[in-house]
């Protein structure tokens, strides 16, 4: 599969799921790619994936993993900050399977 | 941590007209995973990828100049930027963009990034490194 | 705590060379290799910059670029010495660090 379908329109991804036009993305389409992922996206998701898109839309980068733990850290408190929980939320990795149902490119020193 | 090693990024090409500028940044946030003692040089054009209001909507490329103010996330809080290589090229600090950090071990307190240096002191800074990385 | 800084570019295209000149430390290596030999000529509009430093740092150029170039050793500036690949791998291996200048 090369795209998703999403309210009758397709949006293509990468061969790793990320979409390729970051425009593209919509809450939508997050909950479409989250099924790929077999995430059923809570309140507690939504909560990373919005940073995620907030904090790329400030600086024009997806965070590494642990930036990202410490600024949820930070502004969420220690209760979600915290590596157990976000694997939790996002069992193959919070930077990655978030970023990708975020609309984001895969971080920087991802591989 | 005693096999923490002062690595050096040399930064020295304008931003767009090549890729040395953008690579390097990557370079610096992937290598930051590694917790060395990273510290950024600006001298020669390199110092034109800190100047601030970058708008590269027109040419059709990313404007990267946003992602030096995530540096401090990645502990990466030292910007050395050279003072006769801004005059050369009728620029002052007012002329950069602003990076700051948060100072973990000061409460949190934010702080500046970019550290204006001479040139001699520049040279200093490259001889007190372990590893000098050239872009 | 010396450098081995390598110059590749003619420093009649960029200012490498002369950004490289201005950093170096007393007791350092200056390289000049690929296109960056073009620094060693005598008689050009830079020698006198590279002949004063001449003093204070070692300067090198790498011989199989100088006759890839069809340039003579005797035109090298005084003081500059050319070295074979054998030489710059002594050159890396004696200094603390590698510095390139692109």
């Amino acid at each position: 599969m090369s795209a998703y379908s999403v309210n009758g329109q397709t949006v293509e991804h990468d061969e790793e799921g990320y979409i390729t036009n970051l425009s593209d993305w919509s809450k939508d389409l997050a909950e479409v790619i989250a099924k790929e992922e077999n995430i059923d996206m809570t309140e507690e998701h939504w909560a990373v994936v919005n940073f995620l898109r907030e904090y790329y839309d400030e600086y024009q980068i997806a965070p590494a993993v642990r930036v990202l733990i410490k600024a949820i850290k930070k502004s969420m408190g220690p209760e979600v900050g915290n590596n157990k929980y976000m694997y939790e939320l996002f069992p193959y990795g919070p930077a990655k399977q978030a970023c990708k149902i975020a609309g984001l490119p895969k971080p920087t020193g991802c591989v | 941590m005693s096999d923490v090693k002062k690595f050096l990024y040399v930064n020295r090409k304008a931003p767009y007209g090549t890729i040395y500028a953008l690579e390097s940044l990557e370079v610096v946030l992937i290598g930051a995973a590694f917790e060395q003692d990273v510290s950024l040089a600006f001298l020669d054009d390199g110092v034109f990828q800190l100047t601030k209001g970058q708008k590269t909507d027109g040419i059709g490329v990313k404007n990267f100049s946003p992602t030096f103010r995530a540096l401090g996330d990645y502990e990466v809080t030292k910007l050395y930027v050279e003072k006769e290589s801004l005059e050369e090229r009728g620029l002052t600090e007012d002329d950069l963009q602003e990076i700051m950090y948060e100072d973990e071990d000061d409460d949190w307190e934010e702080k500046p990034s970019i550290r204006i240096v001479s040139r001699a002191e520049m040279a200093d800074v490259m001889a007190d490194q372990d590893v000098v990385l050239s872009f | 705590m010396a450098t081995l800084h390598t110059v590749n570019k003619s420093p009649f295209a960029n200012q490498s060379l002369l950004s490289c000149l201005n950093h170096v430390k007393d007791g350092d290596s200056v390289l000049m290799i690929e296109d960056g030999v073009y620094g060693g000529l005598a008689g050009s509009g830079l020698s006198d910059a590279v002949a004063a430093k001449a003093g204070s740092v070692q300067v090198f150029v790498l011989q199989e670029d100088l006759e890839a170039r069809g340039i003579d050793a005797g035109r090298l500036i005084d003081g500059v010495t050319a070295v074979g690949y054998d030489g710059f791998v002594n050159l890396v291996a004696e200094t603390d660090r590698t510095q390139a200048w692109l």
